[in-house]
């Protein structure tokens, strides 16, 4: 059977394809050593948990435990194939320091109890501080990594039976931009393009989306197409010399935080030489005028200045866009997290809307998400939403959710939008919020100036709750810490990021005493006594299913409408997308076909919000903006990031995710073949930076903000001068330290990142610091940790490729239609 | 000094206020970091409408200021300001109430002073008054909105769980 190296080659075998015809098949599959498919006693329907992608696949399952994973070839989304990521992450739930029995903060230590221990120690401070000091001092931080049914029953009980406004997600870290966007631009949630838009496409431009380390399977998809007839033209937006930057046509590398300004002056170039679908305009979009008068002194010269890219490559990146046919755009981190997020994404809308490229096949938008159930906590209301899309500042959407929940409508708080996370964070600074339930992510490593974070969360009079799968960093500083049951060990639906539903089910028990996330929760609204206006318990479900049907209920007549699915219905399809209706049974592959938007006054999401100050739209300056509910041209002038290099720190320092890691590394860590590939962190620089202080790689840096330091190996990348690179999420569960730096320097990045969010979004900017580069000690042989696969390959030295070697290699299964492999 | 000069001059003045007081305000709530920031991002446009003013003033005649209250002056505001206030009250969160408040009324101040410079450059005829009007009038209006923004955000967790 073919095979390859799959940590060598983390996109496999090339199958071309031509626009407009199918993806051909590939069906990835790794096993654990020894197991071949015929000793697989059962295969459970899951889909990927490890990035937005959301490959469908099988576990393989034997005697109770799971043996390996393969990917599902009628999946819509990935045709069969898998990511490193999916293919060896799984083996980290078998880890032998999963959580196996709750544990409770006695004497200064985390000492292990029963369930029913825990369970009234979590009710009962939470019912002490109600008393006290109101549902204002209760928060609840989630994951993008658990199931809808989760995130919907957490969002019932905070906001409808706590009564709390302070809920979010850990997508407010990465996707919170994404739906700002889609909210600015079209004033609802939910991307408008689809994966199969790759098929389409002639051109495809990637802000700040290094798709080949992100979702390794979506860069497949754009490779297959590279390699086959009448291939599209490629645009990539990025600081770094990612391997998207290596096949395009052309690369912009702007100075971190000038974003705004490069696509001002993408913007000028394609309104200038009357790029524009007039017509489009003119039907379908308010806003047009506001933004050419914005973009009208935003020439390629001006904005070269600025982001120091060649006027040239600006000139011909617009003249790409604004002469493409089929366009298809994606946005991710370098947008997101970065200065001026929403702005910098609304304008890629912008280019859309302009060029009247939307709803067709290979003309869609994917606001990219980075975790992979980001899409459930927005529309569930996990996450600084309310549930269903609906509209805090809308009191009829109020009522109605009211309705649902059979609850009166002043108890769900609506005064103002929900409480994004970094707010969160500083009530609970300031000692206003006493109680906050953390679920399946761990700040301590992934918020900025860590420093600070620790300090927060280690209050005295705060009541920390951790629920996870494994001691993380933040888990350490619990009072209480619940052990969750994972992916593979309980039943629920999740969404990707092009709004594909997939069903994932139970393939094996949790270990110990673990716990569902879904039966964890429940447990904790019956503890507290939650109860609808009629007395009936208000969580009346007792399973995921139950909570599903629920939830259909819920989304019922809103855009994210999933009535027309059902659990029956999800296990015999490959992933249906959503709006799935009783009218369109088979889901809807792309939004806003026609020109028909979700922005009437009345049924839209939000108003929006001043994209430089944040103010919410009032209800009336929305309707008389937008009065007949069609697509928001919204313009921004570029503005400076908050800190720049100065003599002190003369580098900007810039962060991201890389391919063989996810989330603070807590499965990625614990995958030996993804361990292997990045066992630690680096710092990247450019050749000219290194040489011209006489340094080389391997050599040993300290990189240092006015935040914290870190140190790390040099990596001399093609990355620009006068930048430093460094991925983010190596904490310290795997040091001897445990939760924090031992004393001298750190080792995660986020040691150094500064506390400041965009203004819209309330996404935090993980890329733009001011930062100080120091030598400790020249290199002793030793390359740096960084894999030679990625964005972080080397330019200069003798470094030893990345490969995984017999335990890294996956097979691969071609169909016998198709392009087939070559 | 003509009419249109003295409003000139009073708008000048006023904005110069609302730079300073953005400037303090960000100050005093450094571990607040969106007031933090943002007052910052916002002060840039009132030292611009500066700017832009004591331009103007030159076509009427005045010579006014062109550079707004820097963080000098803003170093001694919040000296005077924070022994006053923290003399007054305990709760720092208050303060940022009291801040967003003062804001609001400063802002709505600068604003109905953009509506009557904006109305005498019509009676005037006076276009490149009128232009100026129309570009930095809206940027007063956000920095209002964004104050009463805030204001809402903030005043249901400050009052309640105090």
């Amino acid at each position: 059977m073919p095979s390859s190296d799959r940590i060598a080659d983390p996109w496999g075998t090339r199958t071309p394809y031509g626009p407009g015809q199918r993806w051909p098949t590939r069906v990835d599959s790794y096993l654990e050593g020894g197991v071949t498919e015929a000793d697989v006693q059962r295969w459970a329907r899951s889909a990927s948990i490890l990035h937005s992608n959301g490959d469908g696949l099988d576990i393989a399952v034997t005697d109770g435990r799971i043996v390996g994973v393969r990917g599902r070839a009628d999946d819509r989304v990935n045709h069969g194939r898998l990511g490193p990521k999916d293919l060896f992450g799984w083996q980290a739930t078998s880890s032998a320091d999963r959580l196996t029995r709750p544990l409770v903060r006695r004497g200064g230590e985390l000492v292990p109890t029963d369930w029913d221990t825990a369970m009234n120690a979590v009710a009962g401070r939470t019912r002490e501080l109600l008393a006290e000091r109101g549902p204002s001092s209760i928060g609840f931080y989630t994951t993008g990594q658990l199931f809808l049914e989760e995130y919907y029953t957490l969002a019932l009980i905070g906001h409808g039976g706590i009564g709390t406004n302070h809920i979010d997600g850990n997508t407010r870290l990465c996707t919170a931009t994404a739906a700002a966007a889609l909210k600015e631009s079209f004033a609802c949630d939910g991307q408008p393009g689809s994966c199969t838009d790759v098929d389409h496409a002639d051109v495809i431009a990637l802000y700040g989306h290094n798709v080949a380390e992100t979702q390794t399977v979506l860069w497949s998809r754009v490779l297959d197409r590279l390699a086959g007839p009448e291939p599209p033209a490629i645009v990539c937006v990025d600081p770094r010399p990612t391997p998207v930057a290596q096949v395009a046509d052309v690369h912009l590398a702007p100075r971190p935080g000038t974003n705004v300004m490069l696509m001002n002056a993408l913007l000028h170039e394609i309104v200038e030489h009357g790029w524009v679908d007039q017509d489009y305009l003119d039907t379908h979009t308010v806003g047009f005028d506001e933004l050419a008068a914005q973009v009208a002194d935003c020439t390629p010269e001006a904005a070269a200045r600025v982001c120091e890219v060649p006027a040239e490559d600006l000139r011909e990146a617009a003249r790409i866009l604004g002469t493409a046919r089929r366009l298809l755009s994606t946005v991710l981190q370098g947008f997101y997290q970065s200065h001026q997020a929403t702005a910098a994404a609304v304008s890629v809308n912008n280019v859309h809307l302009v060029r009247g490229m939307l709803g067709r096949p290979g003309c869609g938008v994917l606001q990219m998400n980075g975790q992979p159930s980001a899409q459930n906590t927005r529309e569930c209301g996990a996450d600084g939403d309310l549930p269903g899309f609906r509209n805090w500042a809308n009191d009829a959407h109020v009522q109605d959710l009211a309705d649902v929940w059979n609850v009166d409508p002043m108890q769900i708080p609506h005064h103002s939008a929900p409480t994004h996370l970094m707010k969160i964070m500083r009530y609970v600074e300031d000692g206003s919020i006493r109680f906050l339930h953390v679920s399946g992510t761990n700040p301590v490593v992934s918020l900025p100036e860590l420093g600070r974070i620790r300090e927060i969360l280690a209050q005295e009079r705060l009541f920390l709750v951790v629920q996870d799968i494994f001691l993380t960093e933040t888990a350490q500083l619990a009072d209480v810490v619940l052990p969750a049951a994972t992916w593979g060990e309980k039943t629920g639906t999740f969404t990707n990021t092009d709004r594909t539903v997939h069903l994932s089910e139970k393939a094996v028990d949790p270990p110990g005493e673990a716990r569902p996330d879904l039966d964890i929760l429940i447990d904790y609204a019956r503890r507290l006594d939650l109860r609808d206006k009629d007395g009936g318990p208000l969580v009346s479900w007792h399973d995921a299913e139950g909570a599903f049907e629920a939830w259909k209920a819920c989304s019922a007549g809103r855009p994210c409408d999933y009535t027309g699915m059902s659990y029956d219905k999800l296990r015999g399809s490959g992933g249906i997308q959503w709006p799935c209706t009783a009218e369109h049974p088979d889901g809807t592959e792309r939004l806003y076909t026609d020109g028909r938007f979700w922005s009437h006054p009345q049924y839209c999401e939000s108003y929006g919000r001043d994209m430089v100050t944040g103010a919410p739209l009032e209800p009336d300056e929305y309707g008389s903006m937008n009065p007949h509910g069609k697509a928001i041209i919204k313009a921004a002038e570029y503005l400076p990031a908050h800190e720049q290099p100065d003599d002190d720190f003369p580098f900007v320092l810039t962060t991201g995710r890389t391919l063989y890691h996810f989330h603070t590394r807590t499965k990625t860590g614990r995958a030996p073949q993804l361990q292997q590939a990045a066992p630690d962190v680096w710092v990247e620089m450019s050749a000219a930076d290194a040489q011209g202080r006489g340094w080389a790689e391997g050599d040993l840096l300290q990189v240092t903000t006015p935040r914290g330091r870190v140190q790390a190996r040099l990596r001399i990348s093609g990355i620009r001068d006068g930048v430093l690179f460094l991925p983010f999420h190596y904490g310290y569960w795997d040091t001897p330290a445990g939760h924090g730096p031992d004393g001298g320097d750190g080792r995660a990045a986020n040691e150094l990142t500064i506390t400041d969010w965009d203004p819209a979004s309330k996404q935090p900017l993980f890329k733009t610091a001011a930062a100080r580069v120091d030598r400790i000690a020249p290199g002793d042989g030793r390359p740096s940790p960084a894999p030679t696969t990625t964005g972080s390959k080397p330019v200069t030295g003798r470094v030893p490729d990345t490969r995984g070697g017999p335990a890294g290699t996956a097979t691969e299964r071609f169909a016998d239609t198709g392009g087939g492999a070559r | 000094m003509t009419r249109v000069g003295l409003a000139i001059t009073e708008l000048h003045r006023a904005e110069n206020d609302l730079a300073g007081e953005l400037l303090a305000a960000s100050d005093r709530h450094k571990a607040d970091h969106e007031l933090f920031h943002l007052g910052r991002d916002l002060a840039r446009w009132s030292q611009q409408h500066v700017r832009r003013l004591a331009e103007a003033g030159r076509d009427h005649g005045l010579s006014l200021d062109p550079d707004a209250q820097d963080d000098d002056t803003v170093l001694a505001t919040v000296r005077r300001k924070g022994a006053e206030l923290l003399g007054r009250r305990h709760d720092p969160a208050l303060l940022i109430l009291d801040d967003l408040r003062r804001i609001h009324r400063i802002a709505a101040g600068v604003s109905l002073d953009w509506e009557i410079l904006a109305q005498t450059a019509q009676a005037l005829k006076d276009r490149a008054l009128l232009a100026l009007c129309q570009e930095c009038h809206p940027g007063t209006l956000r920095q209002l909105r964004w104050a009463n923004a805030e204001l809402k955000e903030n005043a249901a967790q400050i009052m309640v769980t105090g």
